[in-house]
């Protein structure tokens, strides 16, 4: 390899790991403002209002399709081997494990994330943020911390709204298309979920919805260059965000079945 | 009190292969208006951002009111800024908020006030400015004209002792450019402010100016009054006098 590239290649990894660092120290300095007092309550309340309640729609459309496919798809397979009465703990399995979560988190990870990150970078090129700093205020405390919390609350509550929708969707192909009662598929949709289940089910948002606001705030407060640098730390918390759940998803999924 | 308001030595400051502060010195007493002039991409901005710590130097001694800023986090910087204020080029108005909440944003976090206190605080802010009744307003409501006189009045809400002022007039109409120039000297006369002004705009500058520096290769090359500026400093000085201030 020419020695040119070669150093563009150590550039490269060096600048991506003081990315990684950076926005580590962002997530511990975030940790830190969210617990301790002075709390941003009304802009908490805000940026739950835009985050969650913004997001419903989307995610519960996703959710009720994934459902309908996923019972779909479950009736085909299941019916070689004469098993289609278990579409409900196939789509319930699904659904609360892995499915709900993670695709609620990409959802979520690229609509609210790009949002973040497009306010936060606006405001960083046209020195809203220098401004905060030169009036003494923290824009950790002031812009991440709310939008943290605000991800950290609504994210698991779309998530469970989400698996709602996904195992109702999954119900009406199990009664519409395979004849089974509503009754009997949600007794077999509930019986083999269990607490680790849920408990899965519900830590995975928590960490997915940090992973995604950090990474938002990070790329917004590192933006430069006016709207074209907005734009690229747009695109970056896309892609870094729906990476990060999916590699954070196999983590703690291998870290809940070891258990 | 310190009569040495701001002082910097020997500071440098580089962005990648980019140095833009080489060892550059300057010290600004108290009352005193300096016009800081010098082509596009000098260090002006660099400057005043190094002088309130929103950028730390790379080398060299920074104190503003007595402080080191050179050296200082964030937290340490509180005190110091609620006394220096800094008017942003683009104003740097809150979108998010009305005008009445970017000129509370200041008093809201440094100060105890009740929301009498609050709104009657605001209103003479914006009397100040000559822009009464537009709280209610967002920023994207306002002219450009608006938004820095906005601007100034938050800048002033926390009474500061030094005023940064980056650009103040870019953008502007002359009568509207001239507005603000007298909105300054007032503020200079009546309330005894320090101020430090990045500017291009000669008229401004003949009109403010206690003393005026010019920064070229990263250094402060001259340092005196409007009139040795025009006629007895270094031929880039005077050359960007007799030019209007533009570089061309």
């Amino acid at each position: 390899m020419p020695p040119i590239m070669r150093m563009r290649i150590i550039d490269a990894a060096l600048d991506h790991l003081g990315d990684v660092g950076a926005a580590t120290r962002l997530a511990a300095a975030t940790a830190r403002r969210m617990v301790t007092p002075p709390f941003e309550v009304r802009e908490v309340f805000r940026q739950m209002d835009r985050i969650g309640v913004g997001s419903l729609n989307l995610t519960n459309i996703t959710a009720l399709f994934t459902g309908l496919v996923l019972a779909v798809q479950t009736a085909y397979t299941l019916a070689a081997f004469g098993a289609r009465l278990y579409i409900g703990e196939v789509v319930a399995l699904s659904l609360v494990r892995e499915l709900g979560p993670v695709l609620t988190a990409l959802m979520v990870g690229g609509r609210v994330g790009a949002g973040i990150t497009a306010e936060i970078g606006t405001m960083t090129v046209t020195e809203q943020v220098d401004a905060l700093r030169s009036m003494a205020a923290d824009p950790i405390r002031k812009l991440v911390a709310p939008r943290a919390w605000a991800t950290v609350v609504m994210l698991p509550l779309l998530t469970i709204l989400a698996d709602a929708m996904g195992i109702f969707g999954g119900m009406l192909i199990a009664v519409l298309q395979e004849g089974l009662t509503a009754g009997f598929y949600f007794q077999h949709a509930f019986r083999l979920l269990d607490f680790q289940d849920v408990a899965m089910g519900l830590t995975k948002p928590v960490l997915f919805a940090y992973l995604i606001a950090i990474i938002a705030c990070h790329n917004g407060l590192r933006a430069r260059g006016g709207a074209d640098g907005v734009g690229r730390a747009t695109t970056r918390t896309v892609y870094a965000s729906a990476i990060g759940v999916l590699v954070s998803d196999f983590l703690i999924t291998k870290l809940f079945v070891g258990l | 009190m310190p009569d040495q308001m701001i002082v910097l030595e020997n500071v440098s400051k580089a962005f990648g292969a980019n140095r833009v502060l080489r060892n550059a010195s300057l010290t600004v007493l108290r009352g005193e208006a300096v016009v800081v002039l010098g082509a596009s991409g000098s260090g002006k901005s660099v400057t005043l951002k190094t002088i309130n710590g929103l950028i730390q130097p790379d080398s060299g001694h920074v104190e503003v009111l007595g402080h080191r800023v050179d050296d200082a986090d964030e937290r340490k910087l509180i005190p110091l800024r609620r006394q220096v204020s800094y008017l942003f080029q683009g104003g740097a108005l809150f979108d998010s908020m009305s005008v009445f909440d970017n000129l509370a944003f200041p008093l809201r976090e440094h100060l105890d006030l009740t929301e009498d206190q609050l709104e009657e605080r605001v209103e003479s802010l914006l009397e100040m400015v000559q822009l009464e009744g537009i709280g209610d307003k967002t920023p994207s409501e306002l002219s450009g004209g608006m938004r820095k006189r906005v601007a100034l009045a938050r800048a002033l809400a926390l009474e500061p002792e030094i005023i940064l002022y980056d650009e103040p007039t870019t953008g502007l109409d002359p009568v509207t450019g001239d507005a603000i120039a007298e909105l300054i000297l007032d503020l200079d006369r009546r309330l005894g402010v320090t101020s430090v002004i990045v500017t291009h705009d000669i008229p401004l500058t003949r009109k403010v100016a206690d003393r005026v520096v010019f920064l070229a290769d990263g250094a402060f090359i001259f340092s005196g009054d409007v009139e040795e500026a025009t006629h007895d400093a270094p031929a880039m000085v005077r050359r960007f006098f007799s030019a209007g201030g533009h570089d061309a």
